[in-house]
């Protein structure tokens, strides 16, 4: 986590800091949007402030706002959201064996922190975990780095956001800098030609699968550009091992 | 706010709601961090999680370009299509989040303010 002093101190801190950066401005423009959202949907500004700290997850506060302004049962709404943040359990999941040495609620802690951009960059870093203490350091400060800047200008964008409700009308479509933002990140993880076909079956599924509740056809697009990806690996032997 | 009528009004059960959410986000986020429990990731599923991220941010970006409220734009006119692969040539050229988002807003917004495509 990006509040603990030993990893501020390391220099991997700074260098996760200025990786994420560059997408500070779109992480902004989406936050500030989604806390305009927040106020417009009938929510109160206390609560718009309270979702922002504690959820922190984008696109399953857009999902549940409607749920919570219309009563809808409470087990709805976090299934709901669970839904939402399925691919945060991937990203778990390739996550444990960079995290597994620490103690369960430092684990915890930076799982929190760690959305989209944040896990995309740091696998984009670090592909394999660190093998010994100095390394496994290293990671674990780059990711605070990471989180820092993601965290401070989403939240931040997202506090301004509810604040400037009624100044900011949603037609501008300024949230659409948040899109593009992903856009620059997506580019700069389509590093092969297996990864680029992963981008482009998961878009198309995702597209294609629209219809499916909870935003499930993210799940579906994603297992579909891995089982395709691995099975095209398999057909090619002499490629494997590579970086893929 | 089971009532409607209160819009904008702050109301405990809602306050809940949302610190139950806060808890959703640590579970999906920390799912398969929960666990003490040694376990080893199968090699399949290590090679098969490196096309992990590119799968989902492309998963999460491709409707919100070419898609309006679940339905397929069906139109070139449109300013996000424009401003998509403007920020994608944007990218190859520089290699920067920053330009590519500068370069796709500048398509955007007098085409979608100007034009309202």
């Amino acid at each position: 986590m990006f509040f603990m002093p030993r990893l501020i101190r390391h220099p991997a801190f700074r260098l996760g800091a200025r990786d994420m950066w560059p997408q500070a401005p779109g992480i902004a423009a989406w936050g500030l949007m989604t806390g305009v959202a927040m106020v417009k949907s009938g929510m109160s500004v206390t609560e718009s402030v309270l979702m922002t700290l504690l959820v922190f997850a984008g696109s399953a506060q857009l999902a549940a706002i409607p749920l919570i302004v219309a009563g809808a049962p409470v087990w709805v709404i976090l299934a709901t959201a669970f839904c939402v943040n399925l691919r945060f359990v991937v990203f778990s999941l390739h996550l444990r064996p960079h995290l597994m040495h620490l103690p369960r609620h430092e684990r915890l802690a930076h799982a929190y922190f760690t959305a989209d951009l944040t896990y995309a960059l740091y696998t984009r870093r670090f592909a394999h975990p660190g093998a010994n203490a100095a390394e496994r350091c290293e990671r674990e400060a780059y990711l605070a780095g990471n989180c820092c800047v993601n965290w401070s200008s989403w939240v931040g964008s997202s506090l301004l956001g509810t604040a400037l409700a009624h100044v900011i009308p949603t037609h501008w479509g300024l949230g659409f800098a948040g899109t593009l933002c992903l856009i620059g990140v997506l580019c700069s993880l389509a590093t092969s030609r297996l990864r680029i076909v992963a981008a482009a079956v998961a878009g198309a599924a995702a597209v294609a699968a629209w219809a499916l509740p909870l935003r499930l056809n993210i799940m579906v697009a994603i297992a579909a550009a891995v089982l395709l990806c691995m099975t095209l690996e398999q057909l090619r032997p002499a490629r494997r091992g590579g970086t893929a | 706010m089971t009532g409607g009528s209160a819009v904008g009004a702050t109301d405990v059960w809602t306050l809940a709601v949302i610190a139950a959410l806060g808890l959703v986000t640590v579970i999906a986020r920390g799912f398969f961090l929960l666990s003490d429990r040694e376990w080893q990731l199968p090699a399949w599923a290590d090679r098969g999680l490196q096309y992990a991220p590119v799968a989902a941010l492309a998963a999460v970006v491709l409707p919100e370009v070419v898609m309006v409220q679940g339905q397929w734009v069906g139109t070139l006119a449109d300013g996000r299509l424009f401003a998509a692969l403007a920020g994608a040539a944007a990218y190859a050229w520089r290699r920067n989040v920053l330009v590519t988002i500068a370069a796709g807003m500048t398509v955007y917004l007098p085409l979608h303010l100007g034009l309202g495509w």
